[in-house]
């Protein structure tokens, strides 16, 4: 009796658990495949049964689907835009945060650990329409007093996004530049170096395919970002011609124009389609990170 | 169950004389054939059940406040009332995951597909009147539909060419796919079209008063709905060919911008539903309709 009672607790414990916890681990399989279906599902329509060609949609810059005799879904101002605002946000926010990173583990660790770390997450927690609410509300105003114009701007969506994106760049750099080795720090002192010669030319270096991963991460964090970009940009549907002219992003116009088509109609099919290149660009990102990681263990071993 | 469908019928027929009894004047103005006995029968029986609308975002703030009205003197009936945009409107009637679908444009113009036209019901149920509006600064107090046209298809680029003040024109518009902006473009705009480089687009009715607000030499198109109270003195409000937007220039047929809101079925509207819509469009809650800025029914007959 004892030993069977004691087989069914074995059983009980030992597959009741695998069972939920491979259940688990299906179910982010079977969302991220079905999410990934839906959306091509969906924006391969256009392709499929309008007339609308990808090599049209990708390279021409005339967007118009509410036009009634001609009618055009040209998507390059978009992606465009937001291409630029995310390298422009990460050319700001990667030095930034690189140089958290390294006051965190070599100028004040006590500090950082005490104070900027937790801070950064604090930061990390802030949603983003709050970015957006303090862009329309300062930023815009600002640029507008300061450079004329409207105030609406490419400028304005990239300064809002590498706010939004440094404490992601900050803590994953943070993280790199501390899996660094002590021995690495101690033998560049033990040749003669300065504490900033070890940092710039030993420490950065070795920690590289982390910032790399972090910067890869900030960039597509911006890309998928909406709404504080949606807030600040402009929403022009034109290409950029300067810093400070306004444009729109490719989740700007997903969030305008999404809730007020209807299904099944081209317009409509023609912003799944975005949704797609959207998805397609944020794949490229996740396999350039991957990229990444491999180099990196290949030049361990 | 044939037998309380008659008890129900019954109920109904002896409700319905009562209400004749009473002489409401609303109810026997309407009355001219046989459909009529089930309104009546709505009219005094108290409302039962759930009623759900979602879409419009212009008329949710009406429909809204139907609902907290119309369940006060009903305490069975749960109204519930969502945003999301005429589109969202269309389709959720459509597939039949909401009773009401609000939207700024009648179905048929939303829809690709007209054998789903087909199925849908619009019902009017109030009128919405819509300004052009300037920035303070602006020293302009009427344009012609002509101007207009001329501003917003990029031809005019100075107030001082429609007898303003020397200063640049910063044109906001609303996402391609607004009913407000269908509605400026189909009734002011006519052949000339709006040119989508020039300015800034806003997604929200909220966010161009904002923008217009702030933005020195502004101009846009804003639901007089967004215009009560002090909101009014936070913009400038235009005249159109010298006629001011109110709801007797409207009725009177002098101010060309406006348009109904619709609330749609699938399917003719019965029980509650129908309760909940001629409640909004009935002359009981038409003074409630004119304080919050729309046009009651009764004024557009």
């Amino acid at each position: 009796m004892k030993g069977q009672k004691k087989s069914i607790n074995y059983f009980v414990n030992e597959y009741i658990g695998k069972t939920i916890v491979t259940i688990c681990g299906l179910l982010i399989v079977v969302a991220t495949i079905s999410i990934i279906a839906f959306i091509c599902g969906k924006g391969l329509q256009s392709f499929l049964h309008g007339n609308i060609s990808p090599w049209e949609m990708l390279t021409s810059t005339d967007w118009s689907p509410n036009d009634p005799k001609d009618k055009s879904y040209g998507a390059l101002i978009f992606i465009v835009g937001s291409t630029l605002v995310s390298i422009g946000a990460t050319l700001i926010s990667t030095p930034i945060a690189l140089g958290i990173a390294i006051f965190n583990n070599y100028i004040s660790p006590k500090f950082g650990s005490t104070f900027v770390k937790p801070v950064l997450e604090l930061f990390l927690g802030i949603p983003s329409v709050v970015y957006g609410f303090l862009g329309v509300t300062i930023l815009v105003p600002f640029l507008r007093n300061q450079l004329g114009g409207v105030g609406f701007s490419l400028l304005a969506g990239i300064i809002v996004l590498s706010v939004m994106i440094l404490p992601t760049i900050a803590s994953i750099s943070d993280d790199a530049v501390k899996g660094v080795p002590f021995e690495f720090l101690e033998g560049s002192y033990g040749l003669g170096s300065t504490r900033w010669q070890a940092i710039h030319r030993i420490i950065i270096p070795a920690a590289k395919n982390g910032i790399l991963t972090a910067i890869v991460l900030g960039l597509a964090r911006a890309f998928g970002e909406a709404l504080a970009v949606q807030m600040v940009i402009g929403n022009t549907v034109k290409l950029p011609d300067s810093l400070y002219s306004p444009t729109s992003t490719l989740t700007g116009i997903l969030t305008m124009d999404m809730s007020n088509t209807l299904n099944g109609t081209a317009w409509n099919d023609a912003l799944w389609s975005l949704a797609m290149i959207l998805l397609i660009i944020s794949f490229l990102f996740i396999l350039i990170i991957r990229m990444i990681g491999k180099r990196g263990m290949q030049n361990e071993q | 169950m044939k037998f309380s469908g008659l008890k129900m019928s019954m109920v109904g027929l002896i409700l319905a004389g009562a209400l004749a009894g009473c002489g409401n004047a609303k109810d026997s103005d309407s009355t001219t054939s046989g459909s009529d006995d089930s309104k009546k029968t709505e009219a005094s029986t108290e409302l039962t059940g759930t009623v759900t609308a979602a879409g419009s975002t212009a008329l949710q703030p009406l429909a809204e406040e139907a609902a907290n009205e119309i369940q006060s003197s009903n305490p069975e009936l749960t109204v519930t009332v969502q945003g999301g945009g005429s589109g969202t409107g269309v389709n959720q009637v459509a597939s039949g995951a909401v009773d009401i679908g609000n939207s700024d444009v009648p179905s048929a113009d939303k829809l690709e597909d007209k054998t789903k036209a087909d199925k849908l019901v619009d019902t009017k149920v109030a009128g919405i009147a819509f300004a052009m509006v300037v920035n303070k600064d602006v020293k302009v107090e009427s344009l012609t539909e002509k101007q207009i046209q001329d501003i917003f298809s990029g031809k005019v680029k100075n107030w001082k060419d429609v007898g303003g003040n020397d200063e640049k024109i910063n044109v906001i518009n609303r996402p391609a796919s607004s009913g407000t902006r269908a509605t400026f473009e189909s009734i002011l705009m006519k052949d000339a079209k709006i040119d989508d480089s020039l300015g800034t687009a806003q997604d929200s009715n909220g966010a161009v008063e904002q923008s217009v607000n702030s933005t020195p030499g502004s101009i846009s198109y804003l639901a007089m709905s967004y215009l009560v109270g002090d909101k009014k003195d936070a913009l400038k409000v235009l005249k159109i060919n010298d006629v001011e937007p109110t709801t007797e220039n409207v009725a009177a047929n002098k101010y060309p911008f406006w348009a109904y809101e619709y609330m749609i079925t699938d399917g003719e509207p019965k029980d509650a539903v129908k309760g909940f819509i001629d409640f909004v469009s009935g002359e009981d809650f038409a003074d409630t309709v004119e304080k919050m800025g729309y046009i009651p029914m009764s004024e557009l007959k």
